[in-house]
């Protein structure tokens, strides 16, 4: 986590204030960049006061249903002193060059900007306060600040932010790292409830998404993209499609994923999305595909029980001697896990539009990563990331689809391809489904030796996962620190790789959301064999408060017992019951523990109730997105190992065509009720939209197990 | 085809092909882009609508079949008084994430209402199932369907 924002925001607002001189004071206004050209009421790049003292603050990071177009501007907001009635919350263009990392991923929003936000609104703060001393000709020490003024306590006197905006823009920006923060106790906005800024329009259907995108002369276009992946167009016969009515082009472009030079994909280009959609039909395309058809999921799974049973490629951890351990060991207790490819199947399908024209790229994109996708796209455009403009739209769920940026890059070529019309590159559900970037599929072996006590003292894993050249792939690795590898005495963990040609990615929580259920479940089979329930052997293991350092983050043992002891206590944990299971997870800073109460109801799983204790630092910042985020997690992790989510592949190519080939959760699966407790520690706020997801899969697994008898050691699980 | 139909009580004419789906329909040639494509196979209801009253998927609808029909879409739910209930109970819960399924999610919950004005935990969830919402904002929909029934936000204890 770079925290590169910080060193440059000031050289921001000096450049936003420099040569400020036209005075606009229109509240519509796109909140100004940090230009030559900013108006004069422009105190930073993110803020902007209006002449009616309402004051424009630019979200700057991709909102995909994680509220962090709400919960960023709240930090600038609380540390301007402003009522949140004042706040006007626009998106900024993507443009890391003034706004710092503008990436939505990883439950990185909240740690990167909590203080870098409230330090941009406590130096406008500032500038207000300076240019309201000036003008009384008092010391600015004497001088406070609330909704939105400037006050002077001993006379009363008050002065508007509208009223000190264009002279407080012509004050030096202080520090941004001197500039003094509130006192957390002093907080008005961060912890109070504000529902999100879009519902309005959400709730009356106004254009936000990308998909929504529309520009006068706008065309559209369907794709057809080999189906195994990793092959390229060889040759296509389009004179069928050109001879359609509407039908404006036909273009091969490379999505990204092959090398450049090469086309895996060709574009139908015609009036109407849906006069596209059904030309493509007509293509006849010949792929160059021999080197990737013989992958498929039949060939993973048998492949892996082969190496999964041999000794591991490479080692990932080592302490001690595990293998000598075990023989002496007072119980040994042994088994296989393994989780399939999963899709994101965000609702609003990818989608980008792009305008090239007089030689610079205009983009419309719901990305989540449109930095990246913008050094992509111009890569594969032949243009500079100076020659694109990046708007960024509302995101119709990310769940880490929207790190990729296909379709900005097939947007962006067929775009150059047509110079001077906007066009609007859209995926249907099947090409979403079968062009994702999958979570990796992944296959365990555990050992685990205990002694006369009780104590895990040994533990091995082989971890069969997808590779390429000795390392990982994106998103299939595992972390050396899974815990409780970091504190067994003698722990062997081992890995082996096997070839995909899958494009794959992450997914919500990556790789926690498979290792919490492989690992949590295997710890609750080996505190059975110890005679005890997982919290409570969870306890023992973790030991005294501590810290302990991990791959790239620290894991504390105090804040993982905090969250057990407050869900157990919740939930009124008393030991093993029927239906009841639980579940622990450390992930994305997050500490959070789970219990799943279930039932049978007429021969289905039906879960009654959850609790979640999560502890995500000093301060929940928007407790009713909080709440949300929280309860969203937890019916996703329950919908991948519940409803039979698994990506299936044969011949190369991915079989899901739409929601019935890969089911989501629907309301009537859904908990009857989601109980969350955030536990409130003097840490720094860490993010949310991920943390909650991972333990709810193994405290589920687990709560079947203890309803049944029959351990399940397989994503999705086969309840029959 | 030259193809008459009322929306939100406007009338209106669009020449399209008498297979293109009304989704398509609304959202090209009729510049509302309110009603999502989410599946087009019937299988989510993000493209919920009302055909002379009854909840449809509009991408399930061929033009033809809506000719001389009256549609309501989410752009429009909000001039009826239950549609503005439901609108306004879905933003007082702030019930959205992305928010991309909540359009279908408000016409299904108002056909709901329509026909079963204070619907039980069951009749709620049974009715809803069609709709999917892949942020699983399910525990607010169904308090804010209780909510615009005039019911308790939170169900009853079993």
């Amino acid at each position: 986590m770079s925290d590169q924002i910080t060193l440059s925001r000031r050289s921001f607002i000096a450049a936003s204030l420099a040569g400020g001189t036209a005075l606009t004071l229109d509240a519509s206004v796109v909140l100004a960049a940090a230009t030559a050209t900013a108006p004069a009421d422009v105190l930073n790049a993110f803020v902007r006061i209006n002449a009616d003292n309402t004051v424009s603050i630019g979200a700057k990071n991709p909102e995909i249903g994680q509220g962090v177009k709400v919960m960023l501007p709240m930090l600038i907001a609380e540390e301007m002193d402003l009522a949140w009635e004042q706040v006007r919350i626009e998106q900024t263009d993507a443009n890391e060059k003034i706004y710092g990392v503008q990436t939505a991923g990883g439950s990185t929003a909240t740690p990167r900007n909590w203080l870098p936000m409230r330090q941009v609104g406590a130096a406008a703060r500032a500038m207000l306060v300076s240019a309201a001393a000036k003008k009384w000709g008092v010391d600015p020490a004497t001088l406070a600040t609330a909704k939105g003024a400037v006050i002077q306590t001993s006379s009363g006197k008050s002065l508007t932010y509208a009223s000190l905006a264009k002279a407080a823009a012509a004050e030096t920006p202080p520090d941004l790292a001197k500039v003094p923060l509130k006192d957390d106790k002093t907080f008005t906005i961060i912890g109070k409830s504000k529902p999100g800024v879009d519902v309005p329009k959400i709730v009356n259907g106004q254009p936000l998404y990308g998909i929504d995108t529309s520009l006068p002369g706008m065309v559209h276009a369907a794709i057809v993209k080999c189906p195994a992946h990793g092959g390229t167009v060889a040759s296509f016969d389009d004179t069928a499609v050109k001879a359609i009515p509407g039908v404006l082009g036909v273009v091969a472009v490379n999505s990204g994923f092959v090398p450049q030079g090469k086309s895996d994909t060709v574009v139908v280009i015609a009036d109407s999305w849906w006069k596209a959609s059904k030309a493509r039909e007509k293509l006849t395309v010949k792929w160059d595909d021999a080197a990737v058809t013989g992958f498929s999921t039949a060939k993973y799974v048998a492949d892996a029980a082969k190496i999964v049973a041999a000794a591991p490629q490479a080692s990932l951890f080592k302490a001690g001697d595990a293998d000598a351990t075990l023989t002496k060991a007072a119980k040994v207790v042994k088994a296989d896990y393994e989780y399939p490819f999963l899709a994101h199947a965000s609702l609003e399908p990818q989608n980008c539009t792009a305008m090239f024209q007089n030689g610079k790229l205009e983009i419309w994109a719901p990305s989540q990563a449109p930095a990246g996708g913008a050094e992509e796209t111009a890569k594969l455009c032949g243009l500079t990331t100076d020659d694109l403009t990046i708007h960024m739209t509302r995101i119709g769920g990310g769940f880490g689809r929207r790190l990729m940026n296909d379709y900005m890059v097939i947007a962006g070529q067929v775009a150059k391809a047509m110079p001077g019309k906007p066009v609007k590159v859209l995926y249907d559900r099947t090409d979403d489904f079968r062009h994702d970037f999958y979570r990796p599929a992944g296959w365990h072996r555990f050992t685990a030796g205990l002694d006369a006590n009780g104590a895990l003292i040994a533990l091995k894993d082989h971890f069969v996962t997808f590779g390429k050249d000795g390392k990982p792939i994106r998103a299939a690795q595992m972390a050396p620190s899974e815990f409780p590898a970091p504190v067994v005495p003698n722990v062997d963990l081992g890995v082996s790789y096997m070839a995909t040609n899958l494009a794959t990615g992450w997914l919500r929580a990556p790789t926690s959301n498979a290792m919490s259920f492989v690992w949590q479940s295997f710890m609750d089979e080996v505190a059975e064999a110890a005679g005890l329930d997982l919290p409570e052997f969870m306890r023992r293991t973790l030991g005294a408060p501590r810290e302990i350092a991990g791959e790239r983050v620290k894991f504390h043992t105090g804040r993982a017992r905090g969250v057990i002891d407050a869900v157990c206590k919740s939930a009124g944990w008393q030991g093993r019951k029927k239906g009841r299971g639980f579940g622990f997870y450390f992930s994305h800073l997050g500490y959070f523990a789970e219990i799943v109460d279930l039932s049978m109801k007429d021969g289905a799983i039906q879960i009654d109730k959850v609790w979640v204790a999560g502890d995500i630092g000093a301060h929940v910042i928007n407790p009713i997105n909080a709440l949300n985020q929280a309860q969203g997690c937890v019916i996703d992790g329950i919908g991948q190992a519940l409803v039979g989510q698994k990506i299936v592949q044969e011949n190369g190519a991915i079989t899901a065509e739409n929601f019935g080939d890969f089911p989501l959760m629907r309301i009537d699966a859904a908990p009857r009720e989601i109980v969350v407790e955030f536990v409130k520690t003097d840490f720094a706020p860490t993010g949310l939209g991920e943390p909650a997801l991972p333990p709810v899969i193994p405290a589920l697994a687990n709560a079947i197990y203890s309803l049944t008898g029959k351990r399940h050691r397989r994503l999705p699980l086969e309840l029959i | 085809m030259s193809i008459s139909l009322t929306v939100n009580g406007r009338k209106r004419v669009v020449e399209a092909e008498a297979d293109k789906p009304l989704l398509w329909v609304l959202r090209e040639d009729l510049a509302m882009p309110g009603t999502k494509f989410g599946c087009g196979a019937g299988l989510c209801g993000a493209c919920t609508v009302h055909l002379d009253g009854d909840a449809v998927r509009s991408c399930q609808t061929p033009i033809a079949d809506a000719a001389g029909k009256s549609i309501t879409t989410i752009e429009g739910v909000g001039l009826n008084e239950l549609g503005k209930r439901v609108q306004d109970a879905w933003a007082a819960l702030d019930v959205p994430q992305c928010g991309y399924c909540q359009a279908g999610q408000i016409m299904s919950a108002t056909a709901l209402l329509k026909q079963n004005p204070k619907p039980t935990p069951e009749d709620i969830d049974g009715w809803m199932s069609g709709n999917i919402c892949r942020c699983a904002t399910y525990m607010r929909i169904r308090a804010a369907i209780r909510t615009a029934a005039g019911l308790p936000a939170e169900e009853a204890a079993a």
